[in-house]
């Protein structure tokens, strides 16, 4: 058997697709269980109102229907929805139930809750049941929360959850003595990450077991298992949490939702298996947005465009309640504003207001993508302000490698430590500025081919990855050679058993096709971390390493055992343990699975848990856009694409360029068309995919995407960076920068997203183009 | 509602017979009738591309078409593009090109690849874009279906398939 060592940073066809392509996969909604019934929510279709009465009595007499539910229905008071991430002070008071009670707050909250033998009985009695709602006025911006006429949450006060002040250096005095300054508003577009598989979930409640199994969980499941084993009042090992085929997660799918409680509520009343699949319309007003901030931005630089410091207020509308994600976006958004950059002096008031709209959440790159535009679209003006190239502006502020590390300072609450580790960002915009020809383009913007304008706009990121717990991972050994990983990280569509099953066969030194990587189910592992922020190839590849160092180990004792030799004799080689003195005498790591099983009944396996405490390696780059755009009818096509990311090593670089235009095409999205549009009423206009609208095969640009292995991290023997995010998080930065500079004659600037044509053209109108 | 209807629907060349409503859609009949999941539900509204299936050489959205309008159909679903154990020459090209990750959408690509490549067997890249471009993927950012189409069409052009 020859095999095609090392694994790690070769493009290995993925192990999923074979299911994937045949139609094999199971994904939540393919799962039937045994006397499964469905059930179907009734959704608020105010933004605000309050409740005076449900009657749930036509619904149920609907022949079929076994059940139906509303909040006085339910005997346990539910607990809040916690808060996982950003937990601030003042969000305590704005947490979700399950369930509205007495008020909803936004279009899309769960009123009530019916089951059926099918969905589409479910759904005709949803139709009969009666709310009396009483319309109240609906907050829909930021303003309008701040000046707290009409509050959200009457209990609380305010509508403002939480604020805060953070910074480094004395920002006011460097306003006060530089030369430059400039101040603007952005504001970036609500979206969402809008998977292609909606949510779903099905659950089986025996209260007298007791046992409750979630099938269809995902992302977070150890985190979850112990929420939602408080909120049932049972013991953690009664509550499963089983992962299925995932279509997709992009941050939004996995987190608690109200859904998570709702479900084993049904399966518990009805006592059988109770399976809920969200309809896309759910989906757009059910699952978390994000994105959706104001950042009033201003800077301060010497006339030769050093940056001395850099002044905000980021508000982040934060929709009607709190969710697990809790400050996460406004608060990274603020603490990525200085970016790559050398800035001083930095202050910024972070603000997050509650409004009558669905909550917010992650969207891959929370807040990165959105300071990201604010601050590169700053530093354009200030090029131009200066009369600097804009690539030149970036150099001289760029921090350098003997920078590096830089501790930034806590510009989020509690995270004192932060540091952007070692790197060579100007390197990689040099690499970027070389790949798309800028130094020819620089000349150029604006020229006018075919009646159409170009331009080409930069853009320069920083991102994190790989916080939180420590991942964990078990290799087991079978008698037939095969070879079982097992992980608390999950898999969202991206390749993680592919990548885990590189790691474990190059260091086994086996064949992957003997490997099987299940994930994610509380039921394969004692506990886990979970899978955001860029952080599986880090955290579980190098927990599969160390299970798999761990391995090694033990075939050498068990064959020294075996053997009743000496173990330092013994050394392992090509998934067997030799005999140093007589190569040709060894033992497979099947062989030895049999012995360990004849020996003492136990299986040949091991157990890791990585641990990179905190410490986190920030991915970093830059992008480039050429777009052309026709100013009669403010049509933006982006014809090129370029960026540059260093990710420190790539596992599989086949499916690293797949996370980089993958990103890059739903930034695309969240540049040019992606949209929560909410009417003064909080009734949400793009609730379906006629009206919401995402990026399709036309609208691509030719892309390259170039990973960089030039600065490996230093906090895991591999040397792995994330890669899930630096794809999307300077997309807007670099098409709006391109928009503004092929649009230079007519002064045209982009504080807005999404940039769309008839914005384009109201602007050019009052350009007088 | 109306009274269940008896259906007999041809799919994957099996022929298969079940009861359904009228107003079941033929998604729903193929997914939960007849058990064939691999054809997958993203928006219900015809405009998601991930439910379709291939209908007397069509690529149709099943989540648009009653199960009662297909009868007497020849219906291809994913499950029906390659004999069991095998995976056909497009899908192979998906797998090389790594044209899938979470691979929801990847049953609709691919029914909708071959109802354009049996109409058009030597298409332009702009062609594909264009064919697909009903079809919504949100992890590959659709270069390395185009790619796995393209390369198909190629190859059986040169194999004379």
């Amino acid at each position: 058997m020859t095999i095609p060592t090392p694994y790690i940073g070769t493009s290995i066809k993925r192990l999923e697709d074979r299911r994937l392509l045949t139609g094999a996969g199971r994904y939540i909604d393919d799962v039937k269980l045994p006397d499964m019934a469905v059930m179907a929510i009734y959704r608020s279709p105010y933004a605000h109102a309050r409740i005076n009465g449900i009657d749930l009595a036509a619904a149920k007499a609907i022949p079929g229907v076994i059940d139906a539910f509303c909040a006085a229905d339910i005997e346990t008071d539910l607990p809040a929805i916690p808060l996982r991430l950003a937990p601030f002070d003042g969000f305590e008071r704005f947490l979700q139930r399950p369930i509205a009670r007495d008020k909803v707050r936004y279009v899309g909250e769960p009123v009530a809750v019916v089951i059926a033998p099918d969905r589409y009985t479910a759904e005709d009695a949803l139709d009969l049941i009666e709310v009396d709602f009483e319309p109240m006025t609906a907050v829909t911006t930021v303003d309008q929360a701040a000046a707290g006429e009409t509050l959200v949450h009457e209990d609380a006060g305010e509508n403002m959850g939480t604020s805060y002040r953070v910074g480094r250096g004395d920002a006011d005095r460097a306003f006060t003595e530089a030369p430059y300054t400039r101040r603007e508003r952005f504001t970036t577009n609500r979206h969402s990450a809008v998977p292609m598989e909606t949510r779903g979930l099905i659950a089986e409640f025996d209260p007298d077991r007791p046992l409750l199994r979630l099938h269809g969980a995902t992302k977070v499941n150890f985190f979850n298992r112990r929420h939602l084993a408080a909120a049932f009042g049972l013991p953690e090992d009664a509550v499963e949490l089983i992962e299925t085929d995932v279509g997709g997660g992009f941050g939004a799918r996995g987190e608690l939702y109200p859904e998570d409680y709702l479900v084993p509520i049904a399966s518990r009343r009805v006592q059988r298996p109770v399976k809920w699949i969200e309809d896309r319309r759910e989906n757009l007003t059910a699952t978390n947005h994000s994105r959706d901030i104001v950042c009033d931005l201003e800077v301060a630089s010497t006339e030769d465009g050093r940056i001395l410091a850099m002044r905000a207020t980021v508000q982040g509308d934060m929709g009607a309640y709190i969710r697990t994600n809790g400050g996460v976006v406004a608060s990274k958004a603020a603490q990525f504003l200085p970016g790559p950059y050398r800035v001083p002096s930095f202050s910024c008031e972070v603000q997050f207001l509650i409004t009558n709209k669905t909550p917010v959440g992650t969207f891959r790159g929370p807040g990165r993508f959105e300071a990201n535009f604010c601050r590169e679209r700053m530093l354009d003006m200030v090029a131009a302000d200066l009369k600097i190239d804009p690539a030149e502006l970036r150099f001289r502020n760029l921090m350098e490698p003997a920078e590096l590390p830089y501790r930034i300072g806590e510009l989020v609450p509690g995270d004192v430590n932060a540091t952007f580790d070692r790197g060579n960002y100007s390197s990689a915009f040099k690499r970027l500025l070389d790949q798309v020809g800028y130094a020819d383009w620089k000349d150029r913007q604006g020229e006018i081919v075919n009646r159409r304008a170009y331009g080409l706009g930069i853009a320069c990121f920083i991102e994190s990855s790989a916080a939180g717990p420590p991942e964990t991972a078990r290799i087991i050994v079978s008698a037939d050679g095969s070879i079982e990983i097992r992980t608390g990280a999950s898999s969202v569509g991206q390749g993680t058993e592919t990548g885990l099953a590189q790691i474990c066969a190059d260091y086994l030194e086996t064949d992957i096709n003997l490997i099987a990587v299940l994930h994610g189910s509380t039921t394969l592992v004692p506990t886990g971390g979970g899978t955001f922020h860029s952080r599986n190839t880090v955290m579980a590849g190098n927990a599969v390493r160390m299970a798999a160092e761990t391995l090694r180990s033990q075939c050498i004792e068990l064959a020294a055992l075996r053997w009743n030799t000496d173990s330092a004799g013994l050394a392992y080689q090509n998934g067997a343990v030799h005999r140093r003195d007589d190569p040709g005498t060894k033992l497979s790591i099947a062989e030895l699975a049999i012995f360990a099983e004849s020996r003492d009944g136990e299986e040949l396996a091991s157990d890791a848990a990585f641990d990179n405490e905190g410490k986190l390696s920030y991915s970093y780059g830059a992008h480039a856009a050429l777009v052309a755009i026709d100013v009669a009818t403010g049509v933006i096509e982006v014809e090129k694409y370029v960026l540059t990311e260093e990710i420190g090593r790539a596992l599989n670089p086949a499916m690293v360029q797949g996370q980089a235009v993958g990103g890059l095409v739903q930034g695309l999205g969240g540049t040019l068309l992606d949209h929560m549009v909410y009417d003064d009423d909080g009734q949400l206009l793009t609730g379906s995919f006629a009206d919401y609208l995402l990026p399709t095969s036309t609208e691509l640009p030719d892309i390259t995407a170039i990973a960089l292995e030039q600065s490996p991290s230093e906090f895991n023997p591999m040397g792995f960076k994330g890669a899930g995010e630096g794809g999307i998080v300077a997309v807007a930065a670099a098409v709006g920068n391109a928009v503004v500079h092929a649009l230079k004659d007519h002064n045209v600037q982009i504080n807005d997203l999404p940039i769309t044509p008839d914005r384009l053209r109201a602007a050019l109108r009052a350009a007088g183009a | 509602m109306t009274a269940d209807r008896r259906l007999t629907l041809h799919v994957n060349g099996i022929t298969h017979s079940c009861e359904v409503e009228p107003r079941m859609t033929l998604a729903d009949c193929l997914r939960e009738k007849l058990d064939l999941t691999g054809t997958h539900l993203g928006c219900e509204h015809g405009v998601c591309g991930a439910c379709t299936v291939i209908v007397d050489g069509a690529a149709v959205r099943s989540c648009l078409m009653f199960a009662v309008q297909a009868r007497d159909s020849m219906i291809t679903t994913v499950e029906g593009l390659a004999a069991s154990d095998t995976l056909s020459d497009l899908q192979q090209a998906f797998h090389d090109h790594f044209a899938l990750q979470c691979g929801f959408c990847t049953p609709g690509f691919l029914t909708t690849a071959e109802a354009f490549l049996s109409e058009n067997p030597s298409p332009t890249r702009g062609e594909v874009q264009s064919a697909i471009s009903g079809n919504i993927c949100r992890c590959t950012g659709y270069v390395p279906i185009i790619d796995a189409i393209v390369d198909t069409a190629k190859r059986r052009l040169e194999s004379g398939k």
